[in-house]
C-alpha cells in the first residue's frame, strides 16, 4: 500500500516536472541556505576555535603591566604562584629584538625569546632538529639557543647548525635545537615569525631577561593541571598577583583562553541558530507553495479521488496518498537544498579560505526541516480530499 | 433465491435554495442473487441518483436500505468504503479509467485499496483482462483503446474484487451500437455464470435485454412486465 502510494505519487510528480519543480523550488532554496549558511559559519569559527584551541585552553597568560613601585613579577613571586594548587607549571616569557651573528652574517631584526622548560613541555612545535631548551639550561648562566628554520636558513648555509655557536646580542650562544615553526597551526607561533622579520632565537629566561635590561617578569603563562577547576585557581592567582602588587589596580591583565573560547562558541551557536531562523523563513514560505499545488491538486483531480473512493478506497488511504505525494515533493526539494548547500559551503569556504567541515547536524536539520514542512502544509489538502463525498468527487467535471 | 438488496421508501431530496427538489418519492425494490435487472427511465428520472444510492456512494434522505444484511444509514465513511470494495463493481456511462495508467493499471486498483500483494493482484488483473478478450492490450494506456475496449477494462476492474452487484450505469450509452452489443453479450456472460447485474438505462431496446426490467418515472419505480 506504502509502496503503490510512492509510486503514484512518484508518476504525479513526473507527469508535472516543471510544476512540481518550481513548487519544490521554495525547500530547495530554503534548505540550501540553512545548510549553507550553517556550514560557513561552522566552518569558518571551528577553524578560529581550532587555533585559539592550539594554544592551549589549560593556561591563562598574566600580563603584569606593574606599576610605579615594581615594574612586573619577579622570581619569588613566580614561585609562590607555582606553589599554587592545580598550578601545573608557570612560564615567563620575555621577548626583545635584536641581532644574531656568526661568520659575517648578521642579522638584526630578530626576536629573541626568553622561556623556560615549562614553555617547552607545553609547546607542540615540532623540532626539526636537536632538542628543547631542559631545566638545566635554567641557571642563567647557561648560553644555549634553539632557533627557527628561518635563522637556520639564513645562517647556515649547507651546514648542520647543531653544537655551532653564534653570537645573539653579542653574547656567544650554542645552537641545540631548531624548531619547524611552519609545522603548526598554532597562531602565536605564526604571528611572532611573521612579526620578525630575520626569525626568532629561543634562550633561556633569565639570560633574555639580562638582555633585556629589565628586573621583572611582565608575561607569564601559568598552566593548569585540570581545566575544571580554573575558576578557582585563577582566583587564586588573582589573590597573589594582588598581594605581590601591594593591591594597586591595573597592575596586571589576566587572557583566560577557556573562557574567551566558550563565549565564541556561544556566538557561533547563536549566529547560526539567527541565520538558520532567517533561511527557515524560506522553507515556511516554500510549504505555503506546496500547500498550493496541493490544494490545486486536490481540485484538479476531484474526479479521480471521487473514483478511487468509489473503487474501494477509505478516507484514510486518499489522505496517505496526498501527504506521501507532498512529503515527495518537500523532500525532494530537501534533499536537492542540501546539495545545493553544501556546494555553496564548499565554494564559499574555499573563497573565505577556511577548511570546510560537513556538518550533519545542518543535513540533519535541513531534513527534518523538509519532512516537517510536507506534512504540515500536505495535512490540509489531503484532508479535504479524504473528506470529499465520493457522489460530489464523481459529479464534478 | 436469496435477496441481497432491499429497499423501502426511499426518499431523496435536494435543497435547491428554498426550494426542496423530490427526486426519489419513496422507492421500493429487492433485488436477489443472480438476476439480472434492468432500471429504464427517461433521462433526467432520477436513474443515476438512485444507483448512487445503491453503490453507497450517496445517502438517501430518508427511507431503509439493507444490502447483503446490512444497514447502510448506520455505517461511517470507513465502513462504506469497505462495502463499496467487497459488495459492488462499477461500471461508468464514460468509463472513468486513470489515464496515466496502464489497462492493466487500472483493472488493479481496487485490490491495491483491499491490501492484496502485488503478484495475486497482477494474475488477477491479467486473467480478466482475458476475460474481457483484452490480452494483448495489457500495457496499453486507455487513450491507445477504442471507447469499447476500455468499458471492458472498466467492466474487468469491476469485477476484480469479486463484488456481490455489478452496477452499470449506462455501460453503452458512449458506445457506438456494435460495441454497444459486445458489451451487452459480456454482460449475459458474466449473468449466466452467476453474476448479479443492475443495469441503468434510457434504452427500452437495452432494458429488454435483461431478465427483470424496472421502470423510474418522476421519482416512483414500478415493476414492468416484460
Ligand atoms: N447534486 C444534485 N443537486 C441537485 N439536483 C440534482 C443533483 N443530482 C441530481 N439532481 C437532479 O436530480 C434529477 C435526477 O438526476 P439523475 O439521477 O442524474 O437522472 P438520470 O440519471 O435519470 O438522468 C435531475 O433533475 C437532476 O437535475
Ligand atoms: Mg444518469
Amino acid at each position: 500500500m506504502l509502496k503503490e502510494n510512492l509510486i503514484m505519487a512518484w508518476d504525479n510528480i513526473r507527469n508535472s516536472k516543471m510544476r512540481s519543480f518550481l513548487t519544490s523550488l521554495g525547500i530547495v532554496i530554503g534548505v540550501a541556505a540553512v545548510i549553507a549558511l550553517i556550514t560557513i559559519v561552522q566552518s569558518a569559527t571551528g577553524e578560529m576555535m581550532s587555533q585559539f584551541e592550539s594554544l592551549g585552553t589549560d593556561k591563562i597568560t598574566v600580563t603584569a603591566t606593574g606599576n610605579p613601585l615594581k615594574s612586573g613579577l619577579n622570581s619569588s613571586d613566580l614561585k609562590t604562584l607555582e606553589a599554587l594548587d592545580n598550578v601545573a607549571g608557570v612560564a615567563p616569557s620575555v621577548s626583545i629584538t635584536g641581532s644574531a651573528g656568526r661568520q659575517g652574517i648578521l642579522l638584526d631584526e630578530v626576536s629573541i625569546m626568553g622561556k623556560n622548560e615549562k614553555f617547552f613541555e607545553a609547546d607542540t612545535t615540532e623540532m626539526m632538529q636537536g632538542r628543547k631548551l631542559a631545566a638545566s639550561d635554567m641557571d642563567g648562566n647557561t648560553y644555549v639557543c634553539v632557533i627557527d628554520q628561518d635563522i637556520a636558513k639564513s645562517m647556515f648555509i649547507n651546514e648542520n647548525p647543531l653544537e655551532q655557536r653564534i653570537m645573539v646580542n653579542g653574547q656567544s650562544y650554542a645552537v641545540v635545537g631548531v624548531r619547524d615553526t611552519e609545522s603548526t597551526s598554532d597562531l602565536m607561533a605564526g604571528m611572532n615569525s611573521s612579526s620578525s622579520a630575520d626569525g626568532t632565537i629561543i634562550i633561556p629566561y633569565k639570560n633574555a631577561l639580562a638582555l633585556s635590561g629589565a628586573s621583572n617578569y611582565s608575561t607569564v603563562d601559568v598552566y593548569f593541571e585540570n581545566t575544571d577547576l580554573s575558576d578557582q585557581t585563577i582566583a587564586d592567582v588573582e589573590g597573589v598577583l594582588d598581594a605581590a602588587f601591594n593591591y594597586k589596580d591595573n597592575s596586571y591583565s589576566i587572557m583566560n583562553l577557556g573562557s574567551l573560547l566558550d563565549m565564541m562558541n556561544t556566538m557561533s551557536t547563536l549566529l547560526s541558530a539567527l541565520l538558520a531562523g532567517i533561511a527557515s523563513i524560506a522553507l515556511v514560505v516554500g510549504g505555503i507553495g506546496i500547500m498550493n499545488m496541493m490544494l490545486v491538486s486536490v481540485t484538479e483531480r476531484t474526479k479521480e479521488i471521487g473514483l478511487r473512493k468509489a473503487l474501494g478506497a477509505d478516507p484514510l488511504q486518499i489522505q496517505v496518498l496526498f501527504i506521501i505525494e507532498a512529503l515527495a515533493l518537500s523532500l525532494a526539494g530537501g534533499i536537492i537544498g542540501i546539495v545545493l548547500g553544501l556546494g555553496i559551503s564548499v565554494v564559499a569556504t574555499m573563497l573565505i579560505g577556511t577548511a570546510f567541515a560537513i556538518s550533519w547536524g545542518a543535513i540533519g536539520l535541513g531534513a527534518g526541516f523538509s519532512i516537517a514542512v510536507g506534512l504540515i502544509f500536505g495535512w490540509t489538502p489531503a484532508k479535504k480530499a479524504s473528506s470529499l463525498k465520493p457522489i460530489d468527487a464523481l459529479r464534478t467535471d | 433465491m436469496s435477496e441481497i438488496l432491499s429497499m423501502k421508501q426511499i426518499i431523496k431530496e435536494y435543497q435547491m435554495g428554498d426550494e426542496t427538489s423530490t427526486v426519489l418519492k419513496g422507492i421500493n425494490l429487492n433485488v436477489n442473487a443472480g438476476e439480472f435487472l434492468a432500471i429504464l427511465g427517461p433521462s433526467g428520472s432520477g436513474k443515476s441518483t438512485l444507483m448512487n444510492i445503491i453503490g453507497c456512494l450517496d445517502t438517501p434522505t430518508s427511507g431503509e436500505y439493507i444490502l447483503s444484511g446490512r444497514e447502510i444509514a448506520n455505517q461511517d465513511e470507513k465502513a462504506l468504503a469497505h462495502i463499496r470494495r467487497k459488495e459492488i463493481g462499477f461500471i461508468f456511462q464514460s468509463f472513468y479509467l486513470l489515464s496515466r495508467q496502464t489497462a492493466l493499471k487500472n483493472v488493479e486498483l481496487p485490490l491495491v485499496y483491499s491490501g492484496s500483494d502485488k503478484k495475486i493482484r497482477r494474475e488477477m488483473a491479467e486473467d480478466l483482462l482475458k476475460k474481457v478478450g483484452l490480452e494483448e492490450k495489457t500495457n496499453h494506456l486507455p487513450r491507445q483503446l477504442s471507447g469499447g475496449q476500455q468499458q471492458r477494462v472498466a467492466i474487468a476492474r469491476a469485477l476484480i474484487n469479486n463484488p456481490t452487484i455489478l452496477l452499470a450505469d449506462e455501460p453503452t450509452g458512449a458506445l457506438d451500437q456494435k460495441t454497444g452489443h459486445q458489451v451487452m453479450e459480456l454482460f449475459h456472460q458474466l449473468n449466466s455464470e452467476g453474476r448479479t447485474i443492475i443495469m441503468i438505462t434510457h434504452d427500452v431496446n437495452l432494458a429488454k435485454q435483461a431478465k427483470r426490467v424496472v421502470q423510474i418515472l418522476d421519482g416512483n419505480l414500478m415493476e414492468e412486465v416484460v
